[in-house]
């Protein structure tokens, strides 16, 4: 594998888009969820996009080769909800190794095929690591403002196990994204960091928080500084912010960060804040717009797209960000 | 060394040093050990609260106690502050010797957080064990100089476990330096003990020695400690923090754990004192604590002056107190003097009836002179209702008669309207002059009140209104009260009534009495005229006959004005050169809700002049403090307001929303805004426009001629928003369970106040920041208050925009009510009362106008492009529609 670390110093890389805005397009039904496999499950099933990996794989294999075409060096695994915790929901505990797995072996498959064809672009996976749908910090009671619905040590065991198929999987890197909550990110780097000691291996990991409003915090409270701090305590490739905002209402956030931390800027906004629909309406244009404002900048190593976004729009940002510098990296990684 | 809690803490060479709030500890603090122990959780939080208020950096947390359960007290506490973001936002230091609690509180903090502490005490393995677990959690550490062999407490032993926990720590475990902070040890001098001498003078000299060899790392330590042998003496022992901690900075110790109330000025240390005290901290003479000590003995027990003459009056007769009580407002002594009276009559009706009775009129006659002052009568009300609360069980239980009330009066804010401070206050001041007050409250449907009114055999009806359309339901009532044959007098009041429109609109429907009463202190007169047997009947014909003579007056003067038609008006437009007038695009286009807002930050954005208003005491503020009339009473009132304000911040009682949008805007059609989505409608504001005919060269305005027309081609753009405070009800009710009207309304007035300062707060964030074009204004909040801004945010039900309507146009295009839960009623008042809404203007030659009155032809008009019946339109603009 080529080292992203050399490839990060030399441009701004490209990060894919949403996955599930993509498989929407398929519309795809409760059977075609289900597949032969789980076609007598017992609960619905549809809208769990993760389990696609193992019963539309080539659906979502498709959907990462056109993020390669469109320009993507970097694409996310379908692995956003793969965990114990989310997947509860529909009582899949049992299946989180084996999606994670085959969602890394597909990507990185994807991936092989590309790298093969334009050796000098060489393609990356990163092990898409959800929120999960519970909160450590924050109650769900607005009676009991010190219960807590999940605990540190269940977050870090799940995450645990989630990091290790990945791994087995074949990604490359891991990137703890989408962060309300910072106490749950802290366990999932804690449980990264178990799992790099214990196999004596180095990952390279990236970490992307969500500001949720404008005031310019995370929903458990954190400010944009206070949250890049309490992250910094492993070595990271990157640290940004993603999801909840576009792109202009991203920048202000990501200039507080880029100024105060050496290691690499991500981002991968909305296109756009969702339309009274909870559509997302930006076009690809509109969007590389806002974008052309980081890289003048000079803000940015890694940019993508979240909800909403295309292949289309990927493509509209990789062709502005090749005409840029990426943010000079000082550190030593 | 960066930390952080919900905001950054950065400990840069260049900070100051770092204070360590050291209250909620259960080994430091007694107080905090039983909140703890009787699980008074929420007492426990304000200590934390006030810790951070009073300006500590990180919180540390203690729960080291036999008597506990440690590992659960950590994790509940520090789950409880991480909901309340006041004290959150700054770092915590978790503070235990036990290891399980320690990682116990570091699987519930978000933020990097300080461990405090551990040391070689039980050997390198376990010592780099816990190291590396505290770096996988991402916490600074405090090293505690302790190792094997026992707890430095020399200079040599300091350095040398300083520097041997250093290099582990840096080369074993690669945690990084600046998050090492080391405690040296700070013990007691001065106990009388030889080899105790040096204790202050080695921490300092080992401080100095880890800072100039060990980079990155910091020095902490617990300053009380030094001072220990003064236990009682806290002249002493302030002085004494004060003096070790001028040469310990010095040396290099940038943080530690102070009671910032235990600390002198150092320049204000008398010499002679500071010279003792630095011969202890810097070992400088053989005889130093001898020295202190005599100095010591000089100033022991020094105390505050006692205030026991305040309470002289507790020796004046028992009717006396009792009255002192009820004019001074105090209800500290009333049970137990109540409850004296109660032995000393035959049945407890008589306390009522006599001693409460007695201090009422002279309440009554104090008020009515104009010696005492509302805020002063709603505190004796309190009074009374609690001794009344007292007296009730044993009136009761003799199953007697029931007091004889002086009159029964129905009270109710009208359909639709939600406002009820001034009716709360009508009721307190009538309800302690004796009448029963039966208050339905707010949003009272006609039905229900002329059914109670009915049922409950009233003698008075009082009406209530802030908005505008509460004025038809007013009407209406007096209609349906005049069908089904009332007799009772009808009282109304409330900001939006008039004199004019009770004369004119009211008076006219019923042929009783219908009476506007504009304040309080009027209310108790006006009732009493009313239900007197003697004098009523006189009384009632008097008041018809001034109102008519008063609404034949006022019709004949309405005529008098002339206005322009509202074609003229148009020609007559503000005009705004739009090629060279500087329109500034938002920088945020778009909609944004506020919901993490801290009441703190709005507390200077408050106007307390309408503050004082609404307790009928009248005069700008801070003048009124000062004023010879009321300013003593202002002051009282000022200083209860302060109370309140500080425990409604400090347990976040009330919760500030706010939501606001920025969009690309055009005048259509001379009076119309159309608001635009990239070009695409997607509302239109209607505005109204002055018609009263002015001199030559004076524009007629309406809001729209402050936005760039769709003809002059250029892009302009405007704002709508609304703030509110939510829980004032609850907070109000909590008070009002307490018989404490006083309190329930002081919140209600308080809530009012902060949606305005969140008002306030808002534009001021929209101009700097999130629209910008005022990036660098730089005003003080009175110029603030003085409106001497950039731009304009006009209310819906103003002066300007007198249409409640238009709120209906900004909840869709915001959608307040499901962004943030702020509801309209059928009357267009918004839900919760405390709330504000309106639109921004940007331009710079915008500025605040009254509409004035309009005539027929605009009203057409107005119907016609809103798509309303001239009925409807009629309604609503009624009180500025000229002819009326």
């Amino acid at each position: 594998m080529s080292d992203i670390y050399q490839e990060i110093q030399k441009r701004i890389l490209i990060l894919d888009g949403a996955m599930g805005t993509m498989l929407q397009q398929y519309n795809f039904s409760e059977e075609d969820f289900r597949g032969q496999r789980f076609k007598d499950y017992p609960s619905s099933l549809k809208g769990n996009n993760d389990l696609l990996s193992l019963t539309q794989p080539a659906a979502v294999k498709e959907v990462h080769r056109k993020y390669f075409a469109a320009g993507a060096d970097i694409v996310e695994t379908n692995t956003f909800s793969s965990t114990t915790i989310a997947m509860a929901d529909y009582g899949m505990e049992n299946l989180v190794y084996e999606i994670n797995y085959e969602s890394a072996k597909l990507a990185k498959e994807a991936a092989a095929e590309f790298t093969e064809k334009e050796p000098h672009k060489p393609r990356f996976v990163v092990g898409s690591i959800g929120p999960t749908n519970r909160t450590a910090s924050m109650s769900p009671d607005v009676n009991d403002p010190g219960y807590r619905a999940v605990t540190f040590d269940e977050l870090r065991v799940a995450y645990k196990q989630q990091v290790e198929a990945l791994l087995d999987g074949g990604a490359d890197l891991l990137m703890v994204e989408t962060v309300f909550d910072t106490l749950n990110a802290k366990a999932a780097l804690f449980a990264i960091e178990e799992v790099k000691s214990e196999r004596n291996i180095k990952v390279p990991v990236m970490i992307s928080g969500t500001i949720t409003d404008a005031s310019g915090r995370t929903l458990s409270g954190q400010t944009a500084e206070a949250f890049l701090i309490s992250v910094s305590h492993i070595p990271l490739l990157s640290v940004g912010f993603n999801c909840a905002l576009g792109a202009n209402l991203l920048q202000p956030h990501l200039e507080t960060i880029a100024s105060k931390t050496d290691v690499a800027i991500s981002a991968h906004p909305n296109a756009g804040l969702p339309n009274a629909f909870g559509e997302y309406d930006e076009t690809p244009y509109e969007m590389a717009l806002q974008i052309e404002e980081y890289l003048k900048k000079n803000l940015i190593n890694i940019i993508g797209g979240c909800c909403g976004t295309t292949p289309a729009h990927i493509s509209a940002i990789a062709e502005l960000a090749e005409q840029y510098e990426p943010r000079k990296l000082f550190a030593n990684i | 060394m960066r930390l952080s809690g919900l905001e950054p803490l950065i400990v840069s060479p260049e900070s100051n040093f770092i204070n360590i709030g050291e209250r909620t500890n259960v080994a430091g603090s007694r107080k905090f050990l039983r909140l703890i122990k009787d699980e008074l959780f929420d007492e426990a939080l304000a200590v934390a609260r006030h810790q951070v208020d009073g300006g500590a950096q990180i919180i540390d947390i203690n729960m080291d106690d036999g008597l506990i359960d440690g590992k659960e007290a950590m994790v509940r506490f520090l789950n409880l502050i991480a909901a309340e973001p006041d004290i959150c936002r700054v770092p915590v230091m978790i503070d235990s010797s036990k290891w399980e609690i320690i990682e116990a509180g570091l699987q519930v903090v978000q933020g990097k957080c300080v461990v405090n502490s551990i040391s070689l005490k039980e050997g390198e393995e376990k010592f780099i064990w816990e190291a590396t677990q505290i770096k996988r959690y991402g916490a600074a550490v405090v090293i505690m100089a302790f190792d094997e062999v026992g707890q430095a407490d020399n200079y040599q032993r300091r350095i040398e476990i300083a520097e041997r926990s250093y290099r582990v720590l840096v080369d074993k475990v690669s945690f990084a330096p600046e998050d090492i902070i080391f405690d040296l040890n700070i013990f007691p001098v001065a106990t009388g003990m030889d080899e105790h001498k040096r204790n202050a003078i080695d921490f300092i000299e080992a401080t100095r020695w880890v800072r100039q060899n060990l980079p990155y790392a910091s020095v902490s330590g617990g300053v009380s400690n030094v001072s220990f042998s003064f236990r009682g003496n806290n002249t002493v022992r302030e002085a004494m923090h004060s003096v070790f901690l001028y040469y310990a900075i010095q040396a290099g110790m940038n943080m530690g754990i102070v009671n910032p109330s235990m600390l002198e000025i150092y320049d204000d240390i008398p010499k002679d004192l500071l010279e003792r005290i630095e011969d202890v901290i810097l070992n400088r003479r053989e005889d130093a604590t001898e020295r202190l000590l005599d100095y010591a003995e000089t100033v022991k027990g020094v105390k505050k002056k006692d205030d026991g003459k305040a309470l002289e009056w507790r020796l004046l007769p028992l009717q006396e107190r009792i009255t002192h009580s009820l004019v001074k407002g105090i209800d500290a002594f009333i049970l137990a003097d109540v409850e004296e009276a109660r032995l000393s009559v035959e049945r407890p009706l008589y306390v009522i009836e006599g001693h409460l009775m007695t201090g009422m009129n002279v309440v009554g006659d104090l008020f009515g002179s104009g010696k005492m002052f509302l805020p002063q009568v709603v505190k004796s009300a309190r009074v009374m209702k609690r001794a009344v609360a007292h007296l009730n069980p044993f009136i009761e239980a003799e199953k007697g008669e029931e007091q004889q009330a002086m009159g029964r009066i129905l009270m109710a804010t009208v359909k639709g309207d939600v406002h009820d401070i001034g009716k709360n206050i009508v009721s307190v001041v009538l309800g302690c002059n004796n009448y029963e007050i039966i208050d339905l409250g707010v949003m009272v449907p006609p039905e229900k009140i002329i059914e109670t009114a009915k049922k409950e055999n009233v003698d008075a009806i009082g009406l209530s209104g802030l908005i505008t359309p509460s004025l038809d339901e007013m009407v209406y009532l007096a209609k349906e009260m005049e069908r089904q044959n009332f007799e009772v007098p009808l009282l109304i009041g409330g900001a939006t009534t008039s004199k004019a429109h009770t004369a004119v609109k009211i008076d006219t429907q019923y042929k009783n009495a219908v009476v506007h009463v504009n304040d309080a202190s009027r209310a108790v007169t006006v009732v009493g005229d009313l239900l007197n047997k003697k004098t009523s009947t006189q009384y009632v014909s008097n008041i018809k006959k001034e109102y008519e003579v008063f609404r034949e007056n006022f019709l004949k003067r309405a005529k008098t004005k002339s206005y322009t038609s509202i074609v003229e008006a148009r020609n007559r437009k503000f005009k705004i050169d739009w090629e060279t007038s500087n329109i500034f695009k938002p920088k945020e286009l778009g909609i944004q809700t506020l919901e993490q807002l801290s009441l703190k930050k709005l507390v200077p954005f408050i106007d307390w002049s309408p503050f004082f208003r609404s307790w009928d005491l009248h005069g700008r503020y801070p003048d009124i403090l000062t004023d010879k009339v009321v300013g003593e009473q202002a002051t009282s009132l000022f200083a209860d307001a302060q109370e309140m304000l500080e425990e409604i911040v400090i347990k976040q009682a009330l919760k500030p929303k706010a939501i606001f949008g920025l969009f690309e805007a055009n005048t259509i059609n001379d009076d119309d805004i159309s608001i635009q989505k990239k070009g695409k409608e997607i509302a239109i504001f209607r505005t109204l426009r002055q018609q009263l005919k002015k001199r030559e060269g004076k524009s007629s305005i309406a809001l729209s001629d402050f936005i760039a027309p769709k003809e002059s081609k250029k892009q302009d753009y405007m704002g709508a928003f609304c703030t509110a405070i939510f829980g004032a009800d609850e907070l109000a009710n909590k008070y009002k369970e307490q018989e404490d009207d006083y309190n329930a309304i002081m919140a209600q007035a308080l809530a009012d106040r902060f949606a305005e300062a969140l008002a306030e707060y808002l534009h001021k964030r929209v101009r700097t920041q999130h629209w910008g074009y005022a990036s660098s204004e730089k005003l003080t909040n009175q110029e603030l208050i003085k409106e001497d801004y950039k731009g304009i945010r006009p209310a819906p039900g103003y002066p300007a925009c007198p249409d409640h309507l238009e709120k209906e146009t900004i909840w869709d295009l915001l959608d307040v009510e499901k962004q943030i839960g702020v509801r309209l009623t059928e009357s267009m008042a918004m839900w919760p009362a405390a709330a504000v809404s309106g639109y921004y203007f940007g331009n710079e030659e915008a500025k605040y106008f009254g509409l004035g009155k309009i005539t027929d032809d605009q009203v057409l008009d107005f119907a016609t492009r809103k798509g309303i019946s001239l009925e409807k339109a009629r309604k609503w603009l009624y009180p500025v529609i000229a002819d009326n």
